[in-house]
């Protein structure tokens, strides 16, 4: 009984179970798929629809080819235009007149300052910006070649209650002939409005001026019209400016607090924020967070719901992150303000940028980034101070150079350019647009410099005869196998010799003239193709592998002087001045151009980026051109030069009552080389000089090891 | 026993409920049987469960089942878009959130067909190929969630690509019934051919409110910058037509015109220019003899001469890019296709995707003023430029362009770098084509600084069990100046390191490390004790140093953070006759690597060496005990394309190879083995980064007839 109980029960249940099967065979599977379906898996949603090959077209290849044209006259809709998007709408297209600045084609960009009245008193930082320009290459004193107009009167502080406040504005700009409705005209603004609305608002019509502010509302910003600047106190260097506090990169980068608020807000205007950002940037050392708060009605609620947030964060974070592996990184929370050169500069690559309304996911963002990307932005931001802020030269030239680049746009520099070292300042782009025609990129581009190089000589002394040191250095220099051609710069009183005078060679030879002017040696000839330049003097002694070995150590540092002769300067704390010196000493800062290899770049910034007024000190010395370039060079890579091996050191100080022929010997001379130092240091506003304290040798050079071994054996010869 | 005794007590009582509990148990089982089959019959007959819905989706949908929804006349219309929206005022960010990937979720509305009372759709299209396309690529995308709660971006359905098909307000108010539209806040629109006659607008005429709008043609004007996303005007050609692949260069033409529609006033000036620069332009028209459609489309003429279109653009150099009634032109993204430098005129016109590309790199931008300096300003470009751009000009369209899917893509890729701003795609990765990507270098030391001499340097010696040779080498590095701390890594697990009192006496801190494993990679672990950024790694047999010689070799790494400086050089070498790489430690006048048994290298090379080294490499390393240094050199190089620095004249080091591991000589073996893990490494890095030089840093007065006595490092090269 038990038993068949037991069996109709199991059987039952089978029944049971295969109806089931059978019936809900879907059951199972669906039961499945909801089971299996992962909590991340994507079901697709838009349908593969059976019909999609027949879905029409969004627009017939007509519709989109054969544009339907409007009946208005090109040139007429431009003149249109500019009666129509003005002021507020403003555009380079239709408040700024082109044809002011191409009078003289590249060289068309030219600023004019009005000249200040005596009546008005202008503001220390403003002096600053009129000198920067004054000093710039593009200014001019005539009005009619100009393409840019800048003010005479402070516009900087437009805030009633201040002190500085210029009133009658409009009047007063009215009067000016030259004014045109503020076409062309840059006005510099840093604070604008009062207490308690802080507004955009300068207290006159600017017109269609362009606006160079601190702090720019994203609203009121007029994209590719304004420029957005930082904001800058009058302490702020002229030129030069600090290097920034980096000084190391640490592994990991500890700091001591995870994340700080720094910064005052609201106590001294709607610049604050940007001032803090200036300050900050500069800032390496601890972690920044840098805010802006709109300056709106309700600033109290403001600051009781923000600010005091901030605090609360710099305690927590301070207290209990102390010691804590994270690292310093400027983070920005800046809703609607306008980033300083924000057209140029990317920002996300040197900032972590937060939104404000996300504060408080700002300390888990900052700590989940890694380390090799906070050892990158702090060299960024690193990087963008001194390029564009460090002092106010660097401001006011970074704003005109932002708009020629608009002016001229198919000759302006790229963002990879301006973001990347040694910055946009320093990379002309009338000397070229194209990345690898620069010393710079190379890496960047994944790239090496040219095979060959252009040996270019500086020749003085007439030719009398075939032994002359210049025939030996150009038989060494010709046999070299990297080298493509030679250019002997002719700058003797006498005219050049005929081609037949000059012994044969395997490469090209050109002689061009120099007009006897010091600075002729660097200026950039067309005729150089390499990337390489060898600068020599006519009676500099060299073999041809010593040539060979420099240009190879060339080929790794492209962007540096690599010569032999090594000179020093040093600081003089008893005449309070730099010294220069040319005894052997353990390190060197400065290697003479009189036999050195250099990127032929270095040639047009020489030439076009240094003020007359430094060449024209050069030319009338005829001295210190090679410290000149040293500088500049130095200046652009923050590195020394290097020297290399040489058989024996030439052009050695003799004593005074020997040969008194050559300029070198002269003790006037020397000083001169002192004072140009001096000078030079001085319109750089640092001294960029940097000391090196090795020099490159082959591999082999002395070793003991077989002569055969050695590919550069005569160096060793003494 | 007493626990059995328990139940088996218990056991009796039990059985005679049994029978009742029988019943019950049938009952029940019964009655769940019954249940179950009902149930699955109505699970099973149930009309379209929303679970079933996947199955409705999978394959027998038609774009006509979609739902039809009608609006009424009095419906809600949206407000026109506020020119003022930003990020941070019109997109509600809470809805993104924090997440760990940093990728926002976008949501899809399904598809509905709005009609207006008249039964009349919204729309003389419907829903387009292209949209869906872009669509159906979002919903394969990351991005795509069908979760309509954590959606941070919500994408209508409703295709507004072309204006021209949309009845304008009916669309707005389409807009309006969505159920999360809520201002249209964080609601994405994408639009290629905005306005209409006859002033054509450049935005999408839609009324939209806070709509973030992905539009094609943007002028200055409209353009809400960091809120709207510039994007190109798809063309359907390249779906069509594939070009064969040219590589950049020189073409036949000079300057190409091909659009067929260019105002009167601009063909004078083209056909002016061409008068005075002949052969080098080429002007191209429509076809008037061939009938309208298709096939006009895909040619042009010149003076009866028929060519085709888009193949024409492959030859030339540079094609002109003129605006039209609309300031977006399909134009150029053939052009772009063709790999020709677009030459672009259309004033106030923001280029695609403007936000991320760099459009200098791979474009002429021209004032259409200057239209007739155009020969001139392009002639001035030199040629490696040239090619350059047109290399980048086909990258852009292949990466960028090509697709419905990649402008969809991009466009997320866009508000999500906006969204997530520190993690976003950096200017490198948008804008270098893979040539480019592959073969440069972004060293992570790139900011030129020497650091203060202060700091010091921490010297880590390796050793095993070699206590003696351990001592004397600590004795010797601690006469140099700038030591500022000493490591020892104990590599021996067996055997414990002497007692303190036994180590030498030194000036400086000695830490002693024991590890768990006798690797000789433990030497690059970025141990905490190291306090500087300068790393000296030693052997514990490296007593041939002087003290002159390794304070050298700090200053030289301070000239050289991003390098490993160091003192024995090696170099690879090329084998024709086996065809793969050899390792050489003969004398040689070349150097690309430096010996990790005394270098000096920067802190943040063993953090990458220890937590970012190819595992395969890790692996071999692991087999191949000795070949850490190699790897270390290949890693350097790897990271800052640049050489090592060997430093100081040749010394007799005996056996350098050797001397961490015993039993193992310089032999034949040896260096095979070596030259095995650089073929290995090279593999694994898919190139050889390592590079030749053939210098070394010496002193500035090394050698030179100088008093020594007044030179800084007198004692350099003795043997």
């Amino acid at each position: 009984m038990q038993a068949r109980k037991k069996y109709g029960l199991l059987g039952l249940c089978a029944c049971c179970w295969l109806v089931l099967f059978y019936w809900g065979g879907g059951v199972q599977l669906r039961l499945l798929r909801l089971l299996t379906r992962q909590p991340g898996e994507v079901v697709r949603p838009w349908p593969n629809w059976t019909d999609r090959a027949f879905l029409p077209r969004y627009a017939h290849l007509d519709e989109i080819q054969m544009d339907p044209g409007t009946g208005e006259l090109p040139h007429q809709r431009r003149h249109a235009w500019s009666a129509v998007y003005k002021d507020s709408r403003c555009r380079m297209e239709t408040c700024f007149d082109f044809s002011r600045c191409r009078r003289r084609g590249r060289e068309g960009f030219r600023v004019y300052m009005y000249p200040s009245e005596k009546s008005d008193r202008v503001s220390e930082s403003y002096r600053k910006i009129l000198a920067s320009i004054a000093e710039s290459r593009y200014y001019t004193s005539d009005p009619r070649e100009a393409c840019l107009f800048v003010l005479g009167i402070d516009t900087l502080d437009r805030d009633q209650l201040s002190g500085q406040f210029v009133p009658n504005m409009d009047e007063r700009i009215r009067g000016f002939p030259l004014w045109n409705d503020g076409r062309n005209h840059l006005i510099f603004n840093l604070y604008s409005g009062t207490w308690p609305n802080y507004t955009e608002d300068l207290g006159f019509n600017i017109g269609q001026a362009i606006l160079a502010k601190a702090s720019l509302n994203t609203e009121h910003f007029r994209p590719g019209f304004d420029v957005s600047i930082p904001l800058f106190s009058k302490d702020h260097p002229q030129k030069g400016g600090d290097r920034g506090w980096l000084v190391r990169n640490t592994i990991p980068p500890r700091r001591k607090y995870l994340l700080m608020f720094k910064g005052k807000r609201y106590l001294t205007g709607i610049g604050s924020d940007t001032r803090n950002a200036l300050h900050h940037i500069h800032n390496g050392k601890d972690i920044v967070s840098l805010t802006t708060c709109r300056h709106g009605k309700d600033w109290e609620k403001h600051k009781d719901a923000r600010c005091d947030h901030d605090n609360l964060e710099y305690e927590s974070n301070g207290g209990t992150l102390k010691g804590d592996g994270a690292a310093c990184i400027p983070v920005l929370l800046s809703n609607g303000w306008e980033l300083p050169f924000s057209d140029v500069i990317q920002w996300n690559q040197a900032v972590i940028e937060g939104d404000e309304r996300l504060l408080l996911q700002v300390p888990s963002t900052v700590r989940a980034v890694g380390n090799e990307r906070v050892l990158a932005l702090r060299q960024r931001t690193q990087m963008l101070w001194e390029a564009y802020f460090s002092s106010v030269d660097k401001i006011v030239l970074t704003t005109l150079e932002i708009i020629k680049d608009r002016v001229f746009s198919h000759i302006s520099r790229n963002k990879y350019m301006w973001n990347s070292l040694p910055g946009g300042l320093l990379v002309l782009p009338e000397y070229s647009t194209h990345l690898t025609h620069f010393p710079f990129y190379y890496l960047g581009l994944g790239v090496s410099p040219g095979q060959e190089f252009t040996a270019v000589i500086h020749a003085v002394s007439p030719l009398v005869s075939q032994s002359q040191p210049i025939m030996k250095l150009l038989q060494v220099v010709s046999k070299s196998k990297y080298c493509s051609q030679i250019i002997i710069l002719w700058n003797s009183e006498k005219p050049p010799p005929s081609r037949s005078k000059w012994p044969p060679m395997p490469v090209p030879l050109t002689v061009t003239d120099g007009r006897r002017k010091t600075t002729s040696r660097f200026l950039p000839h067309v005729a150089i193709e390499t990337e390489a330049v060898l600068s020599l003097d006519e009676d500099t002694v060299l073999l041809t592998n010593e040539v060979n070995f420099a240009f190879l150590v060339w080929r790794s540092f492209p962007e540096r002087i690599v010569g032999y002769p090594p000179r020093s300067h040093f600081w003089d704390p008893l005449k309070g001045a730099w010294g220069y010196t040319s005894k052997w000493t353990n390190d060197y800062s400065i290697v003479l151009t009189g036999a050195a290899f250099y990127h032929r770049y270095y040639h047009y910034l020489f030439s076009h980026y240094l003020p007359q007024s430094l060449r024209t000190l050069v030319d009338r010395t005829s001295n210190c051109e090679d410290i000149l370039m040293n500088f500049l060079v130095s200046a652009v890579t923050h590195l020394p030069p290097i020297k290399v091996a040489q058989r024996k050191q030439y052009k050695e100080l003799p004593s005074p009552q020997s040969t008194k022929s050559v300029p070198w010997a002269n003790p006037e001379h020397f000083n001169q080389r002192q004072e140009c130092v001096n000078t030079f240091a001085n319109w750089f506003g640092y001294m960029p000089l940097v000391h090196s304290q090795f020099r490159l040798d082959p591999v082999l050079f002395k070793d003991q090891v077989s002569v055969l071994r050695k590919k550069y054996k005569d160096l060793e010869r003494a | 026993m007493y626990a059995s005794g328990k139940y088996s007590s218990r056991g009796p009582a039990l059985i005679p409920r049994m029978k009742t509990k029988h019943r019950i148990y049938y009952i029940t089982l019964f009655s769940v049987v019954l249940l179950g089959l009902i149930a699955t019959g109505m699970f099973q007959f149930w009309p379209h469960s929303i679970e079933s819905a996947a199955d409705w989706t999978l394959d027998k949908r038609s774009v006509h089942d979609a739902p039809l929804v009608r609006l009424s006349v009095s419906s809600l219309i949206p407000e026109r878009g506020d020119l003022s929206c930003r990020m941070h005022t019109c997109f509600d960010v809470y809805r993104c959130g924090y997440n760990p990937k940093n990728r926002i979720k976008v949501y899809i509305y399904p598809l509905q067909k709005f009609v207006d009372e008249l039964g009349v759709p919204i729309s003389s299209t419907g829903l387009s190929r292209e949209y869906n396309d872009l669509l159906s690529a979002i919903s394969d995308s990351d991005f795509y969630t069908d979760d309509v709660t954590r959606a941070c971006l919500f994408i209508p359905s409703i295709d507004v690509l072309n204006q021209n098909s949309l009845r304008i307000r009916e669309t707005a108010q389409a807009l309006a019934m969505l159920p999360r539209w809520d201002k249209g806040m964080n609601h994405l629109l994408f639009n290629m051919l905005p306005g209409g006659p006859p002033d054509y607008n450049t935005a999408l005429d839609v009324p939209r409110d806070r709509v973030l709008l992905a539009g094609g043609g943007f002028s200055t004007w409209t353009y809400r910058q960091g809120y709207d996303v510039s994007i190109p005007v798809y063309s359907p050609l390249s779906a069509d037509v594939e070009l064969p692949e040219r590589q950049p260069g020189p073409r036949r033409y000079f300057i190409l015109s091909s659009q067929t529609a260019i105002h009167r006033e601009y063909r004078a000036e083209l056909e002016r220019l061409k008068e005075e620069n002949g052969e080098a332009l080429l002007l191209l028209d429509k076809c008037s003899n061939l009938s309208q459609g298709a096939a006009s489309a895909r040619k042009r003429c010149f003076k009866g001469q028929i060519y085709d279109y888009p193949q024409i653009l492959q030859e030339s150099s540079f094609c002109v890019v003129l605006r039209g009634a609309r300031l977006g032109q399909a134009a150029l993204s053939d052009v772009l296709q063709a790999g020709c430098v677009p030459v672009i005129l259309a004033d106030s016109y923001i280029l695609p995707f403007s936000e991320v590309l760099d459009w200098k790199r791979a474009s002429v931008v021209i004032p259409e003023e200057k239209l007739s300096e155009m020969y001139t300003i392009l002639k001035s470009i030199p040629h490696r430029q040239v090619e350059e751009m047109q290399r980048q000009a086909h990258w852009f369209w292949e990466a960028y362009f090509s697709s419905m899917k990649a402008i969809g893509l991009t466009t997320l890729q866009i508000i999500n770098d906006r969204i997530y701003p520190y993690a976003a795609r950096t200017y490198e990765q948008w804008n270098n084509p893979p040539v480019v990507k592959w073969s440069s270098v972004n060293s992570p030391l790139f900011l030129p600084l020497i650091p203060p001499r202060a700091p010091g340097f921490t010297a880590v010696v390796l050793t095993y069990d070699r206590v003696e040779s351990l001592f004397r080498v600590i004795t010797e590095i601690s006469k140099v100046p700038s030591l500022a701390k000493l490591l020892v890594v104990w590599n021996n697990q067996n055997k414990s390191p002497p007692e303190e009192s036994l180590w030498p006496k030194i000036g400086v801190p000695l830490k002693v490390v024991r590890t768990k494993e006798n690797k000789l990679s433990n030497r690059f672990f970025p141990y905490d004790e190291i306090e500087t950024e300068a790393v000296l790694a030693i052997d514990d047999d490296i007593i041939m140093l002087t003290s002159d010689e390794l304070q050298f070799g700090y200053e030289v790494w301070r000239e050289f953070p991003d390098r490993l400086v160091g003192y024995p050089g090696r170099l690879h070498l090329w084998d024709h006759e086996m065809g793969k790489w050899k390792y050489e430690s003969e004398w040689t006048n070349e150097v690309s690597m430096v010996l990790t048994g005394a270098a000096f290298y920067h802190k943040y090379f063993s953090y990458v060496y220890t937590y970012k080294m190819p595992l395969d490499i890790k692996n071999w390393e692991y087999t191949h005990m000795n070949c850490e240094d190699i790897a270390m050199n290949f890693l350097v190089a790897n990271i800052t394309g640049k050489a090592p620095i060997k430093v100081t004249p040749r010394k007799k080091f005996k056996c350098p190879e050797c001397t961490a591991i015993d039993g193992l000589s310089l032999d034949q073996t040896h260096m095979v083995e070596r030259s095995e893990c650089i073929n290995k490494f090279a593999s694994v890095f898919g190139t050889m980064p390592l590079k030749v030089v053939e210098h070394r840093a010496d002193p500035v007065l090394y050698k030179d007839d100088f008093p020594e006595k007044l030179k800084s490092f007198p004692n350099i090269g003795s043997l």
